[in-house]
């Protein structure tokens, strides 16, 4: 019989990169069975959540007649907003203590730390996207919403905010490891923060001073890309990508660093 | 080979780190089958788990030239909500090997039957250890590290282990942590005595055997 050779010394980098899809591939289906299970819609769960609190929202601005400042339908203006919260705030929900559960997952060797957030995270990715485009086509195909100006735009800067709640997961999913604060503070974070996510208004219909003061929070400029990329010439969208740019690349960083410590003094159980 | 050179490990407590392990060295060649003992809280896990590759050291080299199993018949390894043959699919998946063509083995071995589509979380103690060791015997490696507890299930399962692992892969190197010498005794060609933080190797069992009756039990004081 012969013996697997995965481990044999130092493998080489397409070698790794090939265990390492292998491992997150893996974690994500086994992840999918322990959140889904195989009972009623099962793994439909994924995306027809978000896409419940997508419509939930959506009917509730529309009931209130919900001011944004701008004359975008609603809808158009619910499913480009929320959509976006959801993909960069569940990201780090799910990763805050994404470890401890799953320790004993570590004492198999190609396992890492990072894997378990990255299999996580695509499967938080894929839900908030799938749901995105679907709600989008649904909403296109009954005349609601007006089909994406620049549908490049649109998917760009849809990366660029996935790419925040990846690198913000990860980083506050190692900080947990090391800090039971994080759980606590990052919940009340979060809720803070979506109202001043810009999902709910556009960044033009606010006053000169606020908008200043507003665009420093990096993942405003990802839901103004989108929307222009959405709306284009019906709104003036305030953004500058190459700070956005600059933030993720720094979280990424910090994420990264932090992982590599806690990987270091993680005990498998 | 497997070499490991000074090894050191600190966990940290309250009043500061203890030192578990205290520049260890150890090689193990291939087809080898090397006996570890020590006392409860000697640090047998922690070595094991080091050498497998878990767990990192605080400080030291480990080499791995052959492939190494994670330590075996592990129960914990397994997701409590999934059912046996998820367990079986999801490692298999992580090794690359095809879980299909090994669900009749682990089925055949683990006896288990239908239960092999209940969660785990339902099995007893003894289900559980026989689908680890089931497993376990999918992905095959050079050497495989043994924590202990192999003596799981009933006698005539516990010779089913042994025939798997002692007979059918004789060849293959084996490294045996045990606080028992009896089963160091049965399996192993050589021994250590891990103590004090210190890993001591010896020609024969019986040097091994005689310098483990001594040996004062672990002293667990943070540095």
């Amino acid at each position: 019989m012969p013996a697997v050779p995965d481990s044999i010394g130092q493998p080489s980098l397409s070698r790794s990169w090939k265990i390492q899809c292998r491992v997150v591939w893996a974690l994500l289906l086994r992840e999918i069975l322990t959140r889904y299970g195989r009972h009623n819609i099962g793994f439909l769960w994924l995306f027809v959540e978000p896409m419940l609190f997508t419509l939930g929202v959506t009917a509730i601005w529309t009931a209130l007649r919900s001011v944004h400042g701008s004359q975008l339908p609603i809808v158009a203006f619910a499913l480009t907003g929320y959509s976006t919260v959801l993909l960069w705030r569940n990201m780090p929900s799910r990763c805050v203590g994404a470890l401890q559960p799953n320790l004993s997952l570590l004492y198999h060797r190609n396992v890492r730390v990072l894997d378990i957030f990255m299999a996580r995270l695509l499967l938080e990715g894929a839900g908030a996207t799938i749901s995105f485009v679907a709600l989008s086509f649904f909403f296109i195909a009954i005349g609601w919403l007006e089909p994406p100006e620049d549908v490049l735009q649109v998917a760009g800067g849809w990366l660029m905010v996935a790419w925040f709640g990846m690198s913000l997961g990860v980083l506050l999913g190692a900080w947990s490891e090391e800090s039971e604060m994080v759980d606590k503070l990052w919940h009340p974070a979060a809720y803070l923060l979506f109202p001043l996510s810009g999902a709910a208004f556009l960044v033009d219909a606010l006053p000169q001073r606020a908008q200043e003061l507003i665009l420093l929070l990096p993942m405003i400029h990802g839901v103004e890309y989108v929307r222009e990329g959405y709306f284009g010439s019906r709104i003036v969208a305030h953004y500058d990508m190459g700070y956005m740019a600059l933030w993720n690349l720094g979280l990424t960083w910090v994420a990264l660093v932090l992982t590599r410590k806690i990987s270091r003094s993680v005990v498998p159980q | 080979m497997i070499r490991l050179a000074e090894i050191r490990k600190n966990y940290p407590t309250r009043l500061g780190p203890v030192r578990v392990l205290d520049g260890v060295d150890l090689v193990v060649r291939p087809g080898e089958r090397v006996g570890i003992l020590g006392r409860n809280g000697a640090g047998k896990s922690t070595l094991i788990r080091l050498i497998s590759g878990a767990e990192r050291p605080t400080s030291g080299a480990i080499e791995r030239g052959m492939s190494v199993s994670w330590p075996l018949a592990f129960g914990g390894a397994f997701q409590g909500s999934l059912t046996g043959l998820d367990n079986l699919r999801f490692i298999a998946r992580i090794y690359g090997v095809d879980p299909a063509e090994h669900e009749q083995f682990v089925a055949d071995f683990s006896e288990l039957g239908i239960y092999l589509n209940e969660p785990v979380k339902s099995y007893s103690s003894g289900m559980r250890a026989r689908l680890a060791f089931a497993i376990s015997m999918v992905i095959e490696f050079d050497c495989f590290l043994i924590d202990e507890i192999i003596a799981v299930g009933d006698a005539s399962f516990h010779q089913k282990c042994l025939l798997e692992l002692f007979e059918k892969r004789h060849d293959r190197a084996k490294i045996i942590v045990s606080h028992q010498t009896r089963y160091i005794q049965d399996h192993c060609t050589r021994a250590s005595v891990l103590s004090c933080g210190k890993l001591h190797h010896f020609d024969n069992l019986d040097e091994a055997f005689g310098f483990y009756s001594e040996a004062p039990p672990p002293a667990l004081e943070a540095a």
